[in-house]
């Protein structure tokens, strides 16, 4: 599937901003992200709802996406599986799956993939669901879009997969509608069609954020059951920090469309470098310790991303953005690679950030 | 300091003490009705025989999963719904049936804030119209007049006074809980039932309510009931934590007890499910993995309700319902088989309540 | 369900006495008396005592009750009647007879009712196809010419009467161009399919016309709305064609209310076809229940206004019973 061409058009983009920070995709990457811009022209202006985005997942990796509400996680899965409506997105950089690229590619080359290559499940099951077919036609659909078989072939493969995520009997819940099916049972029916033609990407934007937790647990190790099993490279997006500790080898740290800080998921919660991912850490009251003074929130509010604040788009609410001789206002922090394969966007140098986290951050988390 | 006073009263902080509220039996059954003749063919048990105390000045927090009957317990409690059976008692004062009128005093004193931001703010109403509602239902007079008043209001609780003209989609999730508090402080209630206040809301701005809130309980010496399903959450806010699984009460103990040593299966359950933010415990946990979902309230389980997913259900389970009993001082468990019973009391464990 | 039948009946008998009510007691009450209502069945020249006999012989003169027994034990039992000219049986389920032809409503009725299902069944044919058809082109290519013409034709369509269209179109068509019948065939003389449709069509188009302006609005509003629903998304992550995502999954579920409202405009066909028929003077339903309502000629307005309830209710039933096919959520309670 890899192609030269769109090797080479890689070359093309300019080494420093072209490719994010992040330099040319590693040779195991399935998917690769370079520069991501995702723009939507809006009555009220243009919305930046990605903007320079980079990172990579190789199969049989987790990466996990975390940022709070409105930073942008949602459109970038869509992004990738080319599922804008045309004509109310721009989009620019380079998306490449398995080396072929997604920006700019034909729409019916994409819709090939969809399912395929790269399939995705949602956030709430139910809604995601056709309330008027049964959950075993669904799977059939989605089976024979990319299978030349008969009904009575992907039928049964349809029960095989319901049986595999630990629907019990599924040979008669296999007629079922989704509103018959619980909550957990109808993410577990949503998995068993995103993994029935047994795609190389799973893409799994707040698969639990619907269910209750002892549900969310069972999904959580379902997903990394099957990607055992299955070796696909999985994209988990969350606001949850705790669902990305569980599950992701990498994570992504967004805010306002962008990455601030991207590296694995052990130095992320043990050597977090960027003022954001502090707050982040700091503001979450945690069930594994008794501590009880008060939480330390970020103030004010994230930001509109139609006007996003000058500079780096933190800086009103940073509490260190005074630290950077006006940088943090006026420039664009570049993402930048501080430690061996740990990136972040941050103007303040190794030495500060080295001080703040010895004086201020390490016994706060 | 607690010690239970029978069955019937399983859950009582102290004998005839200065208990805020005290509830015994709490039940509430929605009736399901059908047809032309709209007959009552069966009924929700969302929630059934719930007992227990409130002290001055605690927080008691509410959990569970989804339609476990949380809310529902607290709409009971600030009698926004009428009881099917038990008592509620305020202040030593029977309010489990009191008519409409006759609770209207009694709405100044227990305050309700809701979950969802968005939907519990009339939109056509100004913030000035809806901090100020309580004052004017009420006909409350106050010193500076109500528009001052409401102006401090706003400001106590970390918004500026010339939001008083605004309208509420003019603001942020953060800030319309912001609002929906200063509603709830208006008439300085002496309780507050708070419904799931901060699960709508992102992390950074949750933890901003959460502080607000718990200033506001120092300063003004308020009580709180607070309905969450965020163990994290709970776990910072409260004194004691009430779990319940499908409208029961399973166990209530204070919160280091509990979270250090839960003993009904559920709460271990549940507390070995919430993913932590911490990798170096990835795979580390003793994990106990629930099988199925919760079953419908309308055709609960006999005797205990945990027992279709209970890993160590037992006969008996399924034929004597487990009375909630005190097995350490102010830990009281419903279970025949309860866990961590024959671990030794940590010597950190506080009590549940100081009053 | 055998409830629901039971309440139909009910309904159907209230539907009677209403109408019964409006035709007799109405004038009553407004001060007419019995050879009032009489005197329009017989000749301009006919005395007061010929009028009063009349309306002996009509019946006029028994209480309101009595005339209403009479006329449901018409229909559940059948009736002699004498007109003069000696006793006739009129078999159950009886509607009487006219009172001016003498003619019992029964047979004139049924005799009337295949024009009257050929003119609806193909209108109805063609609106829900067009209709539904522009409806999703329009949503699909939601604020393109395309969609802002076909909705300023919809826009048209509702609000232009039947009468300005069907002559608009007879005089261009049928006078004008002589590509279609001219009015006043009747379709079950046609010897052929082809020539039955031939003398319809511009009837059909007509009537169609009107609803498929309405269809397409809703169906439009319809698609607009559940292509934003997260299992469309689903489809099109699955990797379907937009074909099968826009007709299998958008349509599918667009028109499931749509099939509602076309159950309750069948019923209501009748009010369409009233004008449509006038206009192309089709021997149906319509035409006749228009002569009968013209000369106060109660048993015939009784009986169209009876089998009209009949067409509504029936027709409700049907819809209730598809929606549980088509959506199964419905189905489970
Ligand atoms: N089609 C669109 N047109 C205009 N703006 C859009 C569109 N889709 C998304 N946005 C905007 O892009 C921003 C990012 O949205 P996105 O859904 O990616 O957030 P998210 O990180 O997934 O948040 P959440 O946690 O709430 O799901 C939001 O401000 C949203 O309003
Ligand atoms: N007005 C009502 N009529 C009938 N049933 C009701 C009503 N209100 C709640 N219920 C049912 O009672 C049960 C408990 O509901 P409740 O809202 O108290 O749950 P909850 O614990 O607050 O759940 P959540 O976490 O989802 O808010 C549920 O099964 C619910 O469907
Ligand atoms: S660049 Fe400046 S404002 Fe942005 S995170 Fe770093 S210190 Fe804070
Ligand atoms: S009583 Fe039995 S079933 Fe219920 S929680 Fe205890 S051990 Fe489990
Ligand atoms: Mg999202
Ligand atoms: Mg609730």
């Amino acid at each position: 599937m890899t192609s030269t061409v769109d090797r080479a058009r890689f070359d093309s983009l300019s080494p420093v901003e072209g490719l994010g920070g992040l330099g040319r995709p590693p040779a195991d990457a399935f998917l690769s992200v370079r520069d991501l811009q995702v723009h939507f022209p809006t009555d009220d202006g243009l919305v930046r709802s990605v903007d320079g985005l980079s990172f990579d997942v190789a199969r049989g990796r987790t990466l996990g996406i975390v940022g709070e509400s409105g930073s942008g996680k949602s459109v970038t899965s869509m992004s990738v599986m080319g599922l804008h409506k045309p004509g109310t997105v721009r989009m620019s950089g380079s998306i490449l799956l398995d080396g072929q690229e997604l920006v700019g590619a034909d729409s019916d080359t994409v819709r090939a993939l969809r399912g395929k290559r790269m399939a995705m499940i949602f956030q709430d099951p139910l809604s995601a669901m056709h309330p008027f077919y049964t959950v075993g036609h669904q799977i059939v659909e989605a089976y024979r879009v990319h299978h030349n078989v008969s009904r009575a072939v992907a039928y049964k493969h349809a029960i095989d997969m319901l049986g595999r995520v630990g629907i019990p009997q599924p040979r008669s819940r296999v007629d079922d509608y989704p509103h018959q099916f619980s909550g957990g049972m109808r993410q577990r029916a949503m998995i068993a069609m995103a993994l029935s033609c047994d795609p190389e990407l799973l893409i799994a934007d707040e698969p639990t954020t619907a269910l209750d937790v002892t549900v969310q647990a069972q999904i959580l190790d379902l997903i990394r059951d099957l990607q055992a099993e299955f070796s696909s490279a999985v994209i988990l997006i969350t606001h949850d920090l705790g669902v990305v500790a569980e599950l992701a080898d990498d994570i992504l740290v967004m805010y306002a469309g962008r990455a601030v800080e991207y590296s694995a998921a052990e130095q992320i919660f043990e050597r977090p470098q960027q003022p954001y991912t502090w707050g982040l850490l700091a503001s979450m009251p945690r069930m594994d310790r008794a501590r009880t003074e008060r939480l330390r929130p970020i103030p004010g509010t994230p930001p509109s991303l139609i006007t996003v604040p000058s500079g780096c788009p933190f800086h009103p609410r940073c509490a260190y953005a005074d630290l950077t001789e006006g940088l943090s206002r006026t420039q664009r922090p570049p993402f930048r690679e501080v430690l061996a394969d740990h990136h972040i966007a941050c103007h303040l140098t190794s030495a500060q950030r080295r001080d703040i986290w010895d004086n201020e951050i390490r016994e706060t988390l | 300091m607690s010690t239970a006073t029978g069955p019937g009263r399983a859950g009582a902080v102290a004998e005839g003490s200065d208990a805020l509220l005290s509830v015994t039996g709490l039940t509430k059954h929605f009736p399901i009705r059908r047809g032309l003749l709209q007959r009552q063919v069966g009924a929700v048990q969302a929630v059934d025989g719930l007992t227990f105390d409130l002290a001055r000045g605690e927080t008691l927090s509410l959990v569970g999963e989804s339609g476990c009957g949380k809310t529902t317990t607290g709409r009971l409690l600030t009698r926004l719904l009428e009881p099917s059976a038990g008592s509620i008692r305020f202040e030593g004062r029977d309010i489990t049936h009191l008519s409409t009128g006759r609770m209207r005093p009694l709405r100044r004193d227990v305050q309700m804030i809701f979950q969802d931001p968005y939907g519990s703010l009339n939109p056509r109403h100004t913030v000035g119209t809806i901090v100020g509602a309580p004052f004017r239902l009420q006909s409350v007079k106050t010193d500076k007049g109500i528009k001052r008043t409401v102006q401090d209001l706003l400001e106590l609780v970390g918004l500026s006074p010339e939001h008083y003209n605004r309208y509420p989609h003019e603001f942020s999730g953060g800030q319309r809980q912001r609002i929906g508090i200063a509603r709830a402080l208006a008439l300085s209630p002496k309780l507050i039932v708070a419904d799931e206040p901060v699960s709508a809301l992102d992390v950074s701005i949750q933890a901003q309510v959460i502080n607000l809130l718990e200033d506001l309980q120092e300063e003004f010496g308020l009580t709180y009931v607070v309905i969450a399903h965020d163990l994290s959450v709970v776990r910072h806010m409260s004194d004691r934590v009430a779990v319940m699984y499908l409208g029961n009460l399973v166990e209530l103990a204070g919160r280091d007890a509990l979270y250090a040593q839960p003993m009904h299966p559920y709460t271990t359950a549940l507390m070995s499910a919430v993913p932590l933010p911490d990798t170096r415990r990835r795979g580390a946990r003793e994990r106990i993995r629930l099988q199925g979902d919760v079953p419908s309230p309308i055709n609960p389980p006999p005797a205990c309700r945990f027992s279709t997913r209970c890993w160590k259900a037992q006969e008996v389970c399924r034929t004597v319902a487990p009375e909630l009993v005190e097995l350490r001082p102010g830990h009281r468990v419903a279970c025949h088989f309860p866990e961590n019973v024959d671990v030794p009391t940590p010597a950190a464990t506080p009590e549940a309540v100081d009053s | 369900m055998i409830r629901r039948v039971i309440g139909a009946i009910i309904l159907l008998f209230i539907v009677s006495a209403v109408v019964f009510a409006i035709f007799f007691l109405v004038p009553r009450i407004g001060g007419a008396s019995v050879d009032d209502l009489a005197s329009r069945y017989v000749g301009k020249s006919a005395g007061a005592e010929q009028i009063h006999q009349t309306a002996i012989r009509l019946g006029f003169t028994d209480p309101i009750w009595v005339q209403y027994g009479r006329f449901v034990k018409g229909i559940v039992a059948g009736a002699d009647y004498n007109y003069g000219a000696g006793i006739e049986h009129c078999p159950a389920p009886c509607l009487g007879y006219s009172f001016l032809t003498q003619n019992p409503v029964l047979p004139d009725l049924l005799d009337r009712l295949p024009v009257t299902i050929s003119l609806a069944s193909g209108a109805a044919f063609l609106w829900l196809l067009g209709g539904v058809a522009t409806g999703v082109l329009s949503a699909l290519r939601r604020g393109s010419v395309l969609d802002r013409t076909t909705m300023g034709i919809a826009l048209a369509g509702v609000s232009l009467p039947i009468f300005f269209t069907g002559l608009l179109s007879l005089s261009i068509f049928s006078y004008g161009l002589g590509w279609t019948a001219p009015g006043g065939a009747n379709p079950m003389d046609a010897s052929t399919p082809w020539d039955w449709a031939y003398r319809l069509l511009l009837p059909w188009i007509t009537l169609a016309f009107l609803y498929a302006a309405a269809y397409a609005r809703l169906t439009r509003a319809g698609m607009l709305e559940t292509m934003n629903e997260d299992y469309i998304r689903t489809a099109r992550a699955k990797g379907l064609r937009e074909r099968d995502v826009v007709v299998k999954h958008g349509l599918r579920a667009a028109l499931t209310p749509i099939l509602t409202i076309f159950g309750l405009d069948l019923g209501l066909l009748l009010g369409g076809a009233i004008l449509t028929e006038t206009t192309f003077s089709l021997p149906g339903i319509g035409q006749y229940a228009v002569q009968a309502v013209t000369n106060n000629d109660l048993p015939k307005v009784l009986g169209v206004t009876l089998l009209g309830a009949a067409f509504i209710i029936v027709a409700n039933l049907v819809v209730d019973l598809l929606y549980a096919v088509v959506d199964p959520r419905v189905r489970a309670s």
